[in-house]
């Protein structure tokens, strides 16, 4: 499902973040990213989504290899990306909005849109959230709601940026069963053993320019 | 910081469709604006007045935004009346007001308290999400609701930053005081939040390509029109038209 070669890249040329990083990803596998600060977590899926090019490298997505804009526009549509603040993700006034707005971008009526809102927010448990001001959410329901308007694309797979980081036990407890019990295509990146332990099978560390595959857990 | 202290109420002003608040509102305020009658001036003040109190806002928060209009107006006080010339009213010493002068200044002040009390009446007692929708459905281009809607919404983030930023600075000792120092401070501070700030429209935009964004915004909810928003909308410009006629003084030779 993605498929990466050789992928090199950095922010200045002189230091890489990746370098000649392989990677594959198939559906159905729950992946953790687990590395220091500025090892490039946020980078790889910047890079997976189309945000930042690559130097040098290969990135292949549902079969097809992906170099421009226009590739990647068909990428986000099927992958979800959960940033990892979320007030860079809420900008509507409203978190119904929000969530909709998505969805209202993939071509579904108004009518489709506000089931999907409604859905989502089950699934979620944050009903009766649909009214309130975005930007007046605790932090914890922020998060939760952005990752509201990531899920409410039905996206093949989910890339999480530091899902849990802020969150007190309540809201990851609802980030942990929503993963276990109504997705199985996932990727996190996180610092926090213990919760990628309650929802990946698999986990890779990323570091000094490489991605490799953590045995140890 | 919280802008729409008005917005939350559920008076007959509050219920009126934003389309409508602001269809009469605009035609009232343009004619307000460019009156050089007294008497329109003041029916405006008592029009403002009115609708404020059928809207049953907070009156202390009214008389806070009040203040700060009229603190500006006060410098308009000590300038306007000594500089426009006409029949002498009052001598200072060197200085000269007018009566002209005193009677601009007055008709200003009229104005601008009427157009700030409708104003805050209508449009601050609509969420502004409703008043961008509203603006949309009126036509405005696009780009300059966004830009408005944007600026609103981000404005509170940046105020947040700014605020953790100076806190943080505090918590380091920092006296704001008249030296270099508290200067280069200061610079640092405004240049770090216009960087974040920067950093932060990036990410934003970011994430909205994430969601499939390409350049149109989606609009969620509706507007419904009832009779009592038309009555509204034509009293408001039947009120407009009188103050119009007011203005040209063809009401009284009607009469």
């Amino acid at each position: 499902m993605i498929k990466i070669k050789g992928l090199t890249f950095g922010y200045t040329p002189e230091h890489l973040i990746f370098d000649n990083v392989d990677f594959q990803y198939t559906l159905n596998q729950r992946v953790g990213l687990i590395g220091a600060n500025g090892s490039g977590k946020t980078t790889f899926f910047y890079l997976i989504m189309g945000l930042l090019r690559p130097f040098a490298g290969e990135i292949e997505i549902f079969g097809k290899v992906r170099r421009t804009e226009k590739d990647f526009e068909e990428v986000r549509k099927r992958i979800g990306f959960l940033f990892q603040n979320p007030d860079d993700q809420l900008f509507s006034p409203t978190v119904e909005e929000d969530i909709a707005f998505g969805p209202l971008n993939l071509g579904k009526t108004e009518k489709e849109a506000r089931l999907i809102v409604d859905k989502t927010c089950k699934i979620l448990g944050i009903e009766g959230y649909e009214q309130r001001v975005s930007y007046k959410l605790s932090g914890g329901e922020k998060r939760l709601v952005s990752l509201a308007t990531v899920v409410a694309m039905e996206p093949r797979i989910l890339l999480l940026d530091e899902p849990t980081t802020g969150l007190d036990q309540h809201f990851t407890e609802k980030v942990i069963n929503y993963l276990n019990n109504n997705t199985s295509s996932y990727i996190i990146a996180s610092q926090d053993m213990d919760f990628l332990k309650k929802t990946v099978n698999k986990i890779y560390q990323v570091g000094k320019g490489k991605i490799v595959e953590n045995e140890t857990v | 910081m919280h802008f729409e202290e008005f917005a939350e109420g559920k008076s007959y002003i509050h219920s009126l469709d934003p389309r409508i608040k602001i269809a009469g509102l605009v035609p009232f305020i343009l004619v307000v604006a460019l009156t050089s009658k007294l008497q329109v001036s003041l029916l405006a003040v008592i029009a403002g007045i009115t609708l404020v109190l059928f809207s049953r806002i907070n009156f202390i928060a009214l008389l806070k935004r009040l203040y700060a209009v009229n603190i500006f107006i006060l410098f308009l006080w000590l300038i306007l009346p000594f500089t426009i010339p006409g029949r002498k009213f009052l001598a200072l010493g060197a200085l000269k007001a007018s009566y002209e002068g005193i009677f601009y200044t007055l008709n200003i002040t009229l104005k601008a308290n009427a157009i700030i009390l409708c104003t805050i009446a209508l449009v601050g007692t609509t969420p502004i999400f409703r008043i961008a929708h509203a603006l949309r459905c009126l036509k405005i281009p696009e780009k300059l609701v966004y830009l408005f809607f944007f600026s609103y919404r981000y404005i509170t983030v940046l105020h947040e930053e700014y605020d953790s930023l100076n806190r943080a600075m505090k918590m380091r000792a920092f006296k704001p005081r008249t030296n270099l120092h508290t200067y280069k401070s200061y610079a640092n501070l405004i240049g770090i939040l216009l960087v974040r700030s920067y950093d932060r429209s990036q990410r934003i935009y970011q994430a909205m390509l994430c969601r499939g964004f390409k350049g149109k915004f989606p609009a969620l909810s509706s507007f419904r029109t009832n009779k009592r928003d038309f009555a509204f909308l034509i009293f408001m410009l039947l009120f407009t038209i009188f103050l119009i006629m007011v203005e040209t003084e063809n009401f009284f030779r009607v009469l």
